[in-house]
C-alpha cells in the first residue's frame, strides 16, 4: 500500500523537494528575516511579499515526542518515535517528523538531531536522527 | 454588559440511537435527533426556521453524517436562516452561529445538530486513505503521524516533562468517565474500569494507551436554540440561558506550530468566554469538557482556570474532585472516552440534561445552575457557559 504524501504544488515544492539535494529549506522574509513556515505568500510579521527560499543547517532540537505503537499503515511498522522538533536557526519553526537511527526509548526532550530524508511519491519527507549519527 | 447571548435560550434537546456499527443511513440518525429535539421543545416541525450544523455536508469517511442540505431534504422546512461548516469555534461554533442569528432576528427557533457515522464508515471503507494531502495535514500525515493520538500524545509528553503530570493522573480522567458511563444507559462502554486495566492496556501512542482514546461510534445530537421571547412557546419554562460564548482564536491553527504547553487554540476561547460574564470558574457546577483524549480534558481544565497552568494533574488525581459528587463534576455522561465520540455535541446535550435535572442515576446533586462545555481544541477551539435561572 502506497504511503500518503503531500500534494506537491508550486507553492510548497521548494520544501518538499529540497530533500532530493539533502537539504532543508524554508521561506524567509527578506525584510524582517522571519522564517515563514508553513509557507505563506506574505510575511505574517511585517506583511512583506519579499519572501526568499533559505537553506538551513538541518540541525534541530526535540521539543517533544510520542512513541507510536499502533500500526496505521502497513509500510510503517510500530514502534516508531514521532517528534516535534525546533529548527536550530529559528526555534519558533517546528516540524513534526520521525526520529530514526535511534532506539525509541532513547528519544528525549532537548535532544539535538539532524535532518535526513525519505522519498515518498513526489516528496522528500524530513526525518531526524541523533546528532553525530 | 448588553450581550447577544441574553436574547437566546436552549429550549429542546434530542439524541438519536447511538452505537457501534449501526449500519444505518446517517441522515436518518440526524433526522431522528432533530425530531427528538423539536418534540422535547414542544414545537411543531414547521416552527423551525433555522438550521445550523457542524462540520458540513455528509462525508464518506464518516466524520460528518449530515449537513444542512441532508436534513433539509427530509424535514422539508423553509428555513429563513441556515449554515454549516467548520471554520468557526469548533463544534461549539454551530451553536454560536445559531445564537447570533436568533439574537439578530433572522430566525426564532434554530435546530443545531451534529451527526457522525465513523464507526459504520470504517467498516465500509477499507481502502487506502487519500494519497495526496493538500491541506495542513500535509505536515503531519506523510511523516507517519497519522492520528490525533500522535499529535496530541506529543503534547501530553511535553506536559508530563514540564509539569510532572503522570499517567495515573490522566487515568483519573478515564476512570471518572467510565464510572459516570456506568450510570448512563446510552453510553457505549459501561463495564467498570480499574487503574490497573487502564495502565496495562495496549499502548497507542505514548503516553496514550487504549483508554486514553475516545470511542468512534454512530449517532446524532440536536438542540433547539430559540429567541428568549419565543421560549415561552415551548414546553421549557426554565429554558437554558447562554451565559457566554468563547470564540477567540489567538494562534495559528496548527498541531505543531501553535501552543506546545497546552492543547493548541484553547486559551483564547477560554479567555474570551470569561470576558463576557461576571461568573467565575468557582461558579461552575458541572463541566462537560471535550475528551477526545484524556489530555484534551486536562488541558481545558487548566485553560478554563479551574486550576493554575500545569496543575491539572494534581487537580484530577484520584478522581475525587471531578466525580459526580466532587467539587467540579466532569463529563457526567461518560465523556467521549466511554459514552462515545459524538464529536463534541454530547457535551452540549449533557450540560442541558444536568441543568434540567433529568440525568437520572448520574444527576449531579444540588440542582446545578451553571455548566461549561468546550470544543476539542486544535483548529479552532470554542467554549460555552450555560446558566439556568
Amino acid at each position: 500500500m502506497v504511503r500518503p504524501h503531500p500534494a506537491v504544488t508550486k507553492e510548497n515544492a521548494f520544501f518538499w523537494t529540497a530533500g532530493a539535494e539533502g537539504v532543508l529549506r524554508f521561506k524567509r522574509c527578506t525584510e524582517c528575516a522571519l522564517y515563514v513556515h508553513p509557507p505563506q505568500p506574505r510575511c505574517p510579521r511585517c506583511l512583506s511579499e519579499a519572501i526568499e527560499i533559505s537553506e538551513v543547517s538541518g540541525k534541530a532540537i526535540v521539543a517533544t515526542y510520542t512513541v507510536n505503537h499502533h500500526q496505521w499503515h502497513p509500510e510503517l511498522p510500530p514502534p516508531y518515535a514521532i517528534a516535534i522538533v525546533e529548527i536550530a536557526e529559528a526555534p519558533y519553526v517546528r516540524l513534526t517528523a520521525r526520529i530514526v537511527n535511534c532506539a525509541v526509548e532513547d528519544v528525549v526532550i532537548g535532544m539535538p538531531v539532524t535532518v535526513l530524508f525519505e522519498q515518498v511519491g513526489p516528496a522528500w519527507i524530513p526525518m531526524f536522527q541523533p546528532e553525530g549519527c | 454588559m448588553n450581550k447577544f447571548e441574553d436574547r437566546v435560550r436552549i429550549t429542546g434537546i434530542g439524541l438519536s440511537e447511538i452505537g457501534r456499527r449501526l449500519d444505518r443511513d446517517p441522515v436518518g440518525l440526524a433526522v431522528d435527533a432533530c425530531l427528538a429535539a423539536i418534540a422535547d421543545a414542544g414545537l411543531q416541525r414547521t416552527e423551525i426556521d433555522g438550521l445550523s450544523s457542524h462540520p458540513g455536508p455528509l462525508t464518506l469517511d464518516g466524520y460528518s453524517g449530515a449537513g444542512v442540505q441532508d436534513v433539509l431534504g427530509v424535514l422539508n422546512l423553509a428555513p429563513r436562516w441556515f449554515n454549516s461548516g467548520h471554520e468557526f469555534a469548533g463544534h461549539i461554533g454551530a451553536l454560536v452561529q445559531a445564537a447570533l442569528a436568533v439574537a439578530a432576528g433572522l430566525a426564532r427557533h434554530v435546530l443545531v445538530y451534529r451527526c457522525t457515522w465513523e464507526s459504520t464508515a470504517q467498516l465500509r471503507q477499507r481502502e487506502a486513505p487519500g494519497l495526496a494531502i493538500a491541506d495542513d495535514y500535509q505536515w503531519l500525515i506523510p511523516t507517519g503521524a497519522f492520528s490525533p493520538a500522535n499529535w496530541i500524545g506529543a503534547l501530553a509528553t511535553r506536559h508530563m516533562h514540564r509539569y510532572g503530570t503522570t499517567r495515573e493522573q490522566l487515568g483519573a480522567i478515564a476512570l471518572n468517565a467510565r464510572a459516570n458511563a456506568e450510570r448512563n444507559p446510552r453510553a457505549i462502554y459501561r463495564q467498570p474500569l480499574t487503574m490497573d486495566e487502564y495502565l496495562s492496556a495496549r499502548m497507542i501512542s505514548t503516553p496514550f494507551g487504549l483508554y486514553d482514546c475516545d470511542v468512534p461510534c454512530d449517532g446524532a445530537v440536536a438542540l433547539v436554540v430559540s429567541a428568549a421571547d419565543a421560549a415561552r412557546d415551548t414546553r421549557r419554562p426554565n429554558a437554558i440561558h447562554v451565559e457566554a460564548v468563547g470564540t477567540q482564536s489567538t494562534q495559528r491553527w496548527s498541531w505543531d506550530n501553535a501552543d506546545l504547553d497546552q492543547l493548541p487554540i484553547i486559551r483564547g476561547a477560554a479567555h474570551s468566554m470569561w470576558s463576557r460574564t461576571d461568573l467565575k470558574p468557582r461558579d461552575v457546577d458541572v463541566a462537560e469538557i471535550y475528551d477526545g483524549f484524556t489530555f484534551n480534558c486536562l488541558s481545558w481544565i487548566e485553560a478554563l482556570g479551574f486550576c493554575a497552568e500545569g496543575e491539572g494533574g494534581p487537580f484530577v488525581e484520584g478522581g475525587r474532585r471531578i466525580a459526580l459528587d466532587g467539587e467540579l463534576p466532569v463529563n457526567t455522561h461518560g465523556g467521549q472516552l466511554s459514552a462515545g465520540r459524538l464529536q463534541g455535541f454530547s457535551f452540549l446535550y449533557e450540560a442541558c440534561v444536568q441543568l434540567w435535572g433529568e440525568a437520572g442515576d448520574r444527576q449531579v446533586p444540588g440542582a446545578p445552575k451553571v455548566a461549561v462545555t468546550t470544543s476539542g481544541g486544535g483548529a479552532p477551539g470554542g467554549a460555552i457557559l450555560f446558566r439556568l435561572d
